[in-house]
């Protein structure tokens, strides 16, 4: 079974949430809709305090090429256009709605029926994407309009879709395959249509043994399209360390996967699309694992964007009483929240909630030296050596070592037996040196 | 919602290894060895053993308490590997004395003064040892011959090395041939009936041991394989060339320290390099050292030799010696 070759580590994995059904939250009675969930500019209000909305109707427009609209998740009036501290923690425009009924815009097809048509043109599906503020739901939040409009003078000869879901904890990736497992086929053959490829390898990871095989029984309906199964090993879910699994090409360093002919798509993004076309319904929703070890009733549900993290954690039974920290994302590589008001946004895939004794960083001792933080390192990077730099602010010799190549999967961090901060440290490291980079480059 | 949120940065989870457990790991991995020279030198091994391992984890709490004024950090384990690696390289009958003045330059001079624990450029084990080779030649150099469990200590019956017979033999112009029937058979030198330091003798119990560090992956197997396959291949060259005045490689790997030395002592963590390019040059280093000063230097053993004049060379390697980064050469394929 392949993997990716060089580093890697094997948390326990802790998918509490692997055999329960998708549910339904209800929908709350307010919502607090940012208007940046993407990576790229913030989006622009289009409406006023006191509007009347309809679940689905923009709210905010793009601004620029990478930049989504944001719709609304419900129906109701607008109670306040304010600022408010995100999930990341940074303050930012959020539209507060007061929720009345569930009125949806009339051009969305609300009903079960599966729709195999594909009928829009590769432009008429770039453009659905970005009216329909489609963006990468595995946690990047990328625009996919953009991802999807392929450089003039580059080539894609390859989709690959990405089914991994390396996170502990995490399932909202393994239920959707095998609830939606035909819906999400779909949106791969429509994302192969916009690319304008013949290919698409479902790159999953073999602790999903069900998913792996309903696709693949799913898939021989699909002209192209193969399911792959992949040996467990964190961070295979980052793009680059994927595409070297599936099909062993090196994304080199600094460059897209599109330079070597690929293109990743998170398989809940195939999902996001398939509604945007099939159904012409604009992403809203999403299926948010909440889990941890001491809620009572931890589950999968779809929920609308803008929903506060607390409304989950009542439907998972509230919150336990040992409760130490909610962290909005998988645990290697999710941000701990300071207040469960926070809305859930496009790009939130789960909240775990950690226990006290789960919760406290080990303690730090002098490195042995031990090489193990080399060894995990996924991109061959050495993490004591950047963490020594960017502790004596040595940053110029940190962008030698390619500081900036580090994506951050935490791996050297959890495998430190001395439990030194070694990411904290390349975070600081990474920002200084792309802050340098970006003013060398102004003069 | 009066619940106070604990927030830092990510990884949230940490994985279960800590530097205890690590040197832990490594001091059961010594066991084997450590039951084989009792079983060799009797209580001989038990009390320098015990001498060594005593004094290096006092003079590390002593340092830490009244001079350096810092936290105790003796129950990391790292002293006490320390201790018994110190002891596995000296003769059965040291004393005691001696011993405590090996473990002061151990830990106080190799360790302590460099920073403590992940500081010290060279191998703290074997800077003692050495010191003490060359302070006391003629004790470092009386080896027990293995009696069995009712050896003594002060008064057991010393011989030579096989790699000291073998080096004064050919000095005094005896042939190689004669002289391999003085030496004990492949066979009781992988038992360990053979003379030599507590700890070096029986190479089936280090081999035991480093079975057990390369499946608990608290080490790799870059430096001891590029350690005994270069001495290996080195070895093998000179006895082509002249069977008659060099051993065959089997003799080198299973005489003297070479097991212990490419096992424990060339891997220790902080005094090794961390790349694996980098451990391979290192370890073919430590190989190819050895048996220069074995065939032609003045001593007749050199791992310890070899092992710390490789140890200067590592922040070299470590800087200049680079791995391959992810995406940095570009394969497609």
């Amino acid at each position: 079974m392949k993997t990716f070759p060089v580093g890697g580590i094997h948390p326990p994995e802790n998918k509490l949430t692997a055999n329960l059904a998708i549910g339904y939250l209800s929908i709350p009675e307010s919502v607090t809709i940012p208007v940046s969930q993407h990576i790229g500019a913030p989006a622009i209000t289009i409406v006023n305090k006191g509007d009347y909305v309809k679940t689905g109707q923009v709210i905010a427009t793009s601004k620029g090429i990478v930049s989504s609209n944001i719709h609304s998740s419900v129906s109701g009036r607008i109670n306040k256009i304010d600022t408010i501290v995100d999930t990341t923690g940074y303050k930012q425009t959020a539209v507060c709605i007061d929720t009345e009924g569930d009125e949806w815009i009339e051009t969305i097809d609300r009903s079960n029926e599966i729709v195999r048509d594909i009928k829009m043109s590769s432009e008429e599906i770039i453009q659905k994407c970005l009216e329909s503020g489609i963006v990468g739901m595995g946690g990047a939040t990328f625009p996919s309009h953009v991802k999807l409009s392929i450089p003039a003078g580059k080539k894609c000869d390859l989709l690959i879709i990405n089914g991994v879901e390396c996170e502990p904890f995490l399932t909202s990736d393994h239920r959707l395959m095998l609830e939606k497992g035909e819906e999400i086929l779909i949106g791969v053959s429509i994302l192969m249509k916009a690319l304008k490829v013949e290919k698409a390898k479902i790159g999953i990871e073999n602790n999903k043994k069900d998913a792996v095989d309903h696709l693949t029984k799913l898939a021989t309906g699909f002209k192209g399209i193969t399911v792959h199964a992949l040996k467990v090993k964190y961070p295979q879910g980052a793009e680059k360390q994927l595409i070297k699994a599936l099909i062993n090409r090196e994304v080199p360093s600094g460059h897209l996967p599109v330079d070597i002919g690929a293109v990743v798509h998170n398989v809940g993004t195939a999902y996001a699309v398939y509604e945007a076309i099939q159904k012409n319904k604009p992403l809203f929703e999403r299926v948010v694992t909440i889990t941890g070890k001491s809620l009572s009733r931890p589950g999968n549900y779809f929920v609308r964007v803008g929903t506060q993290v607390s409304k989950l954690i009542d439907a998972a039974g509230g919150m336990p009483d040992d409760t130490a920290k909610v962290v909005n994302g998988g645990p290697m590589m999710g941000k701990a929240v300071n207040n469960i008001d926070v809305p859930v946004v496009k790009g939130t895939s789960g909240i775990i909630l950690f226990p006290e004794y789960e919760s406290e960083r080990p303690q730090v001792n002098p490195c042995i030296r031990c090489a193990k933080c080399i060894s995990v390192c996924a991109l061959n990077l050495e993490p004591f050596l950047l963490m020594t730099l960017s502790e004596k602010s040595l940053f110029e010799r940190a962008e030698e070592e390619r500081i900036t190549d580090c994506m951050e999967c935490g791996s050297c961090s959890y495998i430190c037996p001395a439990g030194r901060p070694l990411l904290d440290y390349i975070r600081l490291g990474k920002s200084t040196v792309t802050k340098m980079a970006r003013e060398r480059n102004i003069k | 919602m009066g619940n106070l949120l604990n927030i830092s940065p990510s990884p949230h989870i940490h994985g279960k290894e800590t530097t205890r457990k690590l040197m832990f790991g490594v001091i059961l991995a010594l066991m084997p060895a450590l039951f084989a020279s009792v079983f060799y030198f009797g209580i001989g091994a038990v009390i320098v053993t015990s001498a060594s391992i005593i004094s290096c984890v006092a003079f590390e709490y002593l340092i830490q308490r009244f001079i350096l004024k810092k936290a105790i950090s003796i129950t990391d384990g790292s002293a006490i590997v320390t201790g018994l690696l110190l002891a596995f390289n000296l003769p059965s009958n040291i004393p005691v004395f001696i011993i405590i003045i090996g473990s002061l330059i151990a830990i106080g001079v190799a360790k302590m003064t460099f920073g403590g624990l992940g500081n010290n450029p060279f191998n703290p084990a074997l800077v003692g040892r050495v010191f003490m080779l060359i302070s006391f030649p003629v004790q470092m150099t009386s080896w027990p011959v293995p009696a069995g469990l009712k050896s003594g200590y002060a008064d057991a019956i010393t011989g030579a090395t096989p790699l000291a017979i073998i080096k004064e033999g050919l000095k005094n112009g005896e042939s190689l041939s004669q002289l391999m029937e003085k030496v004990p058979t492949t066979i009781q030198m992988f038992l360990g009936k053979m003379g030599g330091s507590i700890g070096e003798v029986a190479a089936f119990a280090l081999l035991i041991g480093l079975a057990y560090l390369l499946i608990k992956k608290i080490i790799t197997w870059h430096i001891p394989v590029s350690v005994i396959g270069s001495i290996a291949i080195f070895t093998t060259i000179l006895w082509l060339v002249n069977p008659e005045k060099n051993a065959d490689p089997m003799f080198h790997i299973m005489a003297g320290g070479v097991l212990l030395g490419a096992i424990f002592m060339a891997t220790d963590y902080v005094t090794s390099p961390m790349n694996p390019k980098s451990m391979i040059v290192y370890g073919c280093g430590i190989g190819i050292l050895t048996v220069i000063i074995r065939v032609w230097g003045a001593y007749p053993e050199g791992v310890s030799f070899a092992i710390l004049i490789m140890n200067a060379f590592v922040p070299l390697m470590n800087a200049y010696i680079k791995p391959k980064r992810f995406g940095e050469e570009v394969k497609n394929g």
